[in-house]
């Protein structure tokens, strides 16, 4: 090519890039965003760590409060954050996962119908979490539980704060997680599974249950995994759907109010009448939480991405 | 089987048109079931909005309640004191409590959240990519009232000693705590949106003789710009919501002031901390309702807006 056929504008280009000053700085700046994310990280962990772990033994873990919650452990905390987020799990994962499955299998992409589920799905996982609280109150408690106890003829059974809408009210707002992350999940299984499957003669139904879901269960399992994490640490949605300040027994059924970790830190470090006295057991009960999920967050990244390997290294 | 006569058993087609039919119907059968699945997430939707309101509604509808909680009431009076002798709810205070704590809030975590994803999408060497990812899923697996737990115990303090605030709790202080609650929303969202964008992209421009830093800021950024706005909307939509932090860092005070480093009170606060003790059915309760019914209607119009980018970036990197 000769210089006559370059573009002008070519010609002009300086011979050696001089040196970008400007652009050092920033992007130099942007690499200081990064690490003061990770500083900040690295310093509520440290702080929690260092003042909890001390705390947390396996006496606190298994003890009543004692003494206005100032000193005992925390066992119906943790006995309550274990109902709340099972039985929220037996509520959500069946819908949930159906849900994923006619989007992903049965529905039309482009139809109507398929597009009001996505905006649905899409806009459930952005709604306030107190909102959600608002709607386990106006909805579970007062319309369907004051609803049942008339039709019962009972007092206030159902018409209560209780176990049961607040895991229902946990399991509405972790919907969309379950849905997106079953979906994922189906996306990961071979076509020609699916294809070896019906050309047997199996029906649809037959594929997804005995080829697809088998398949998809690790995938199912990180949206589950998830939302428990995300259920054992909302606090908002079961301020007034039934989370209870201090129980002196364990809820005994669905109908019951509970005590929970989040709620528990929630009230030590906002009422109670000596701050300093109940910093060790509030430390403690942060720690407890926070391994919680964090474990949980761990184990379903780590099956997350055995997954999307999976996914990787089929489409090479 | 054995004590039938195999003279008197229905030939092999007709059994295997009925198993097809039992089939068939099942096939009908579990097909509804999942749609009435799929369903549930519209119903769940819906419903939410549907209970809201209604409770809400006696402030527009019921003349006993508009006595004390009507919507004129809400703007012209100045004060929210909802347990006074004279219950007050003014909607101002809490307007620009929400206001406040959101800007300081967007302030820190847009900035640090963008940077911080051009940084790890255009510049971080492998290793230190593979290392800020999982932080930045830790960030987001804390829960909210963890991190009110800390604001309150601990940076409260800290704020206080740097700035000589007069009140340890503060919008300032509940604005931080916020922007690490969103920093992974805006962080995780403009991340992926700058690495859809394409290779031959940066190629192109990097041949044309421009630096790293110019390719970023001129070339991937603009291109994956719809993504980064749609990150900076869902981080904007969470922090206009998000309760536990404010509620518990804040101070919650409902004061009228363009000071940042005075108490606030915000709605979703106001919401969480009144509601345990109100009447079902009184003005106080309806009104707490409408707070959550703004709160509702403000994230879901930002989250749609959000969607609209989403859309945009996907079609524009389709099209490329």
């Amino acid at each position: 090519m000769t210089s006559s056929t370059l573009p002008a504008a070519l010609r002009r280009l300086p011979k050696a890039k001089p040196f970008d000053w400007g652009g050092r700085i920033f992007s130099g700046l942007t690499g200081v965003a990064a690490l003061l994310v990770v500083l900040m990280v690295v310093v509520i962990m440290g702080n929690i760590i260092f003042f909890g772990w001390r705390t947390v033994t396996w006496e606190f873990l298994t003890a009543m409060p004692r003494e206005g919650m100032t000193a005992g452990g925390i066992f119906p905390a943790i006995f309550g954050t274990c109902a709340l987020v099972i039985l929220m799990v037996v509520a959500l994962v069946p819908f949930g996962v159906g849900a994923a499955i006619y989007l992903h299998e049965y529905a039309r992409p482009d139809a109507w119908y398929t597009r009001a589920v996505r905006f649905s799905v899409n806009n459930l996982a952005g709604v306030p979490s107190i909102v959600f609280g608002l709607f386990g109150l106006g909805f579970f408690i007062q319309f369907v539980g004051r609803n049942l106890d008339r039709a019962l003829g009972l007092d206030v059974v159902w018409g209560q704060p209780a176990l049961m809408w607040a895991a229902l009210t946990l399991a509405l707002l972790n919907l969309p997680v379950v849905i997106v992350t079953a979906e994922e999940a189906l996306r990961t299984v071979p076509r020609e599974m699916r294809e070896a499957s019906l050309a047997l003669g199996a029906t649809h139904w037959q594929t997804i249950w005995s080829v697809l879901l088998p398949q998809a269960l690790p995938g199912i399992m990180t949206g589950a995994i998830l939302s428990v994490s995300r259920g054992a640490g909302e606090v908002a949605p079961i301020l007034f759907t039934g989370a209870a300040y201090f129980l002196p027994y364990l809820p005994q059924l669905p109908t019951d109010q509970f005590m929970e970790l989040g709620y528990h830190i929630f009230v030590l470090a906002t009422q109670s009448p000596d701050v300093e006295a109940t910093k060790p057991i509030l430390y403690g009960t942060v720690l407890v939480l926070l391994l919680l999920t964090l474990l949980l967050n761990l184990t379903a990244i780590l099956l997350r991405s055995r997954m999307r390997a999976r996914l990787a290294g089929r489409t090479s | 089987m054995t004590t039938v006569p195999a003279a008197s058993r229905p030939p092999l087609e007709a059994r295997a048109a009925k198993q097809r039919r039992r089939l068939r119907w099942r096939e009908r059968g579990i097909t509804w079931l999942l749609r009435l699945c799929a369903f549930s997430a519209v119903a769940g939707l819906l419903l939410i909005m549907l209970f809201v309101f209604r409770e809400a509604l006696p402030i527009l509808t019921d003349r006993e309640t508009q006595k004390e909680a009507s919507l004129r009431g809400f703007f012209s009076t100045p004060l929210w004191q909802p347990v006074g002798a004279v219950p007050k709810y003014g909607l101002t205070p809490l307007l620009v409590g929400t206001l406040k704590v959101v800007l300081v809030a967007m302030g820190f975590a847009v900035p640090i959240g963008v940077m911080a994803a051009i940084f790890a999408s255009e510049f971080a060497p492998p290793k230190v990519r593979e290392l800020l990812k999982p932080v930045i899923e830790i960030l987001a697996g804390i829960p909210s009232v963890v991190l009110g737990f800390f604001a309150l115990i601990v940076m409260a303090s800290w704020i206080q000693a740097v700035t000589g605030a007069p009140s340890r709790l503060n919008a300032f202080n509940a604005g931080i705590a916020l922007a690490l609650g969103i920093l992974p929303t805006v962080f995780t969202v403009s991340e992926d949106a700058l690495r859809a964008v394409p290779r031959s992209f940066r190629e192109a421009s990097l041949a044309l003789g421009a630096t790293r830093w110019q390719t970023a800021w001129n070339v991937t950024l603009p291109a994956a710009g719809a993504g980064v706005a749609a990150g900076v909307l869902l981080g904007l939509a969470r922090a206009v919501g998000e309760t536990m932090i404010v509620l518990m860092a804040s101070g919650n005070a409902a004061i009228t002031s363009a000071n940042i480093f005075d108490s606030v009170r915000t709605l979703s606060a106001s919401i969480a901390a009144e509601m345990a003790e109100v009447v079902v059915g009184s003005p106080h309760y309806s009104t707490l309702f409408f707070l959550g019914g703004i709160l509702f209607v403000t994230t879901f119009f930002i989250n749609v807006f959000a969607g609209l980018f989403v859309d945009r970036l996907r079609r524009r990197l389709a099209g490329a």
